[in-house]
């Protein structure tokens, strides 16, 4: 090999200044962020923004205001579906939810909300179960165009017959187009929906413990995060959720390889739903 | 000469499972090497591809979950649903991200990420299928000094894939099936 061993790839050292930049001088921290991912993803803005190389894309993004939102869009795209994985969402309702019943008010965290896909459908299940009046939901992001596309509830109707039939799969006692009216080739969220949602603004990286919560759904969100963050966002988790509270998580993420397991017992092992033990 | 291999990264489609079939099973028991497995499979379906394996395989196969540090001879397939990526610290993580030529896990996402992670010491193999994924990550690995091993598309049961990576990469090798098996063995 005629690289040195010790040597960053130049890219590499570009990339990481670049993150420094962008967390220096906006607080955006996406220093601890999995690499492989992020580093697809600015690699992805850099050629259609037109920079020749992340260097360019940092004097433009510290001089340029304008081009933070540009490359956030990039760092922060998320794709989802309502009632993603449809057995996370049954489970929820068959298990989590006759303890849910016990309380006389709620807190529920869809921590990393991104378009709201998850939120609206944890709001139709509270909804179809009578839990939706007796509870708070947290929506929360980093992402302003995220909270912004949330609070607006509105998908393409393209992407309909897929959320509907997640929803029958997931033991839906209602039909979804109860919820939305379709028009120009979208589907409007009832507002009613978010008549108990909380918008906001909320980092799992640099920010902290805002309530007690009984549920948090953070689905698909620390699959970018790096294990030190990741045992970060899972302390955060563990220290808002009221004693036996829930957590649930994507279907490929696990608890197994953090320090905070020991805190979680497993509550439906093969959909990712823990409970916070007791003690 | 030749950097001494650290970790394999494979990727099929249409025929998948019979050409695995011929070459995971081979591997003997104490394989060195981990044996990262893109398959396109459909994303609504609970993946069996581990459970299958395993029954037929040596050594351990697992479907991966996210941030899990690899193992030694070890055979990890990606999740159905998600993309399968190397961390630089030999970790495995999972995106959601779009899909990638209309593929989610994507094998050039897999190839792209695992040249970063180890360079020279990568051997990519790209098996039988029917579009254009991994043709792009094979390049990346070529380019980092990894090696390249394609399955000969005359005997491929779908050469579309196998064919678009030769073509990308003029210097992979083209090997049989059973030919990858006995050279993976030897690596």
């Amino acid at each position: 090999m005629t690289e040195s061993l010790a040597s960053e790839k130049i890219e590499d050292i570009e990339i990481r200044l670049l993150l420094e930049a962008l967390y220096t001088r906006y607080h955006y921290d996406f220093r601890n962020y999995a690499m492989a991912s992020i580093k697809r993803r600015l690699r992805q803005a850099r050629e259609q923004l037109g920079f020749p190389n992340f260097s360019a894309m940092q004097e433009s993004l510290l001089h340029e205001p304008s081009m933070l939102p540009r490359l956030l869009r990039y760092l922060t795209v998320q794709v989802s579906e309502m009632f993603r994985d449809p057995p996370y969402f049954q489970a929820i309702r068959d298990k989590v939810v006759p303890h849910l019943r016990t309380y006389p008010s709620l807190k529920v965290w869809i921590a990393g909300c991104s378009a709201g896909e998850e939120l609206y459908s944890l709001v139709i299940l509270f909804r179809e179960e009578g839990l939706e009046d007796r509870t708070i939901f947290y929506a929360t992001d980093i992402s302003q165009d995220a909270l912004h596309a949330a609070e607006a509830g509105i998908f393409t109707l393209d992407r309909i017959p897929l959320f509907t039939e997640n929803h029958r799969k997931s033991g839906g006692k209602s039909s979804l187009s109860e919820y939305y009216q379709a028009a120009y080739g979208r589907a409007s969220f009832d507002k009613s929906l978010r008549r108990n949602v909380v918008f906001s603004d909320h980092s799992l990286v640099t920010d902290a413990v805002f309530g007690e919560m009984h549920l948090i759904s953070c689905r698909n969100v620390m699959i970018y995060f790096d294990r030190l963050l990741q045992d970060r966002a899972l302390g955060l988790f563990e220290e808002s959720l009221a004693r036996k509270g829930f957590l649930g998580l994507g279907a490929k993420e696990s608890l197994r390889f953090s320090p905070h397991a020991a805190a979680f017992a497993d509550f439906v092992r093969e959909e990712k739903i823990y409970q916070k033990r007791a003690d | 000469m030749a950097v001494r291999a650290e970790a394999i990264v494979m990727g099929a489609s249409a025929g998948a499972l019979e050409a695995l079939s011929t070459i995971l099973p081979a591997l003997p028991e104490g394989f060195r090497l981990p044996v990262m497995v893109v398959v396109h499979v459909p994303p609504d379906k609970r993946s069996v591809l581990a459970e299958l394996f395993q029954a037929k395989c040596r050594i351990p196969v697992r479907e991966v979950e996210d941030k899990e540090p690899i193992a030694a001879g070890t055979i990890y397939f990606a999740p159905p649903d998600y993309h399968l990526l190397v961390e630089t610290d030999k970790g495995l993580s999972l995106s959601s991200d779009e899909p990638v030529l209309f593929s989610r896990p994507s094998i050039d996402v897999l190839f792209e990420s695992a040249a970063d992670a180890y360079g020279a010491a990568l051997v990519a193999v790209i098996l039988t299928g029917a579009n254009q994924d991994g043709a792009k990550g094979m390049l990346a690995v070529v380019d980092a000094g990894g090696r390249a091993i394609v399955q000969d598309p005359d005997g491929a049961f779908a050469p579309a894939m196998p064919q678009a990576a030769i073509e990308m990469c003029p210097a992979a090798r083209r090997m049989s099936l059973s030919a990858i098996a006995a050279y993976l063995q030897e690596v």
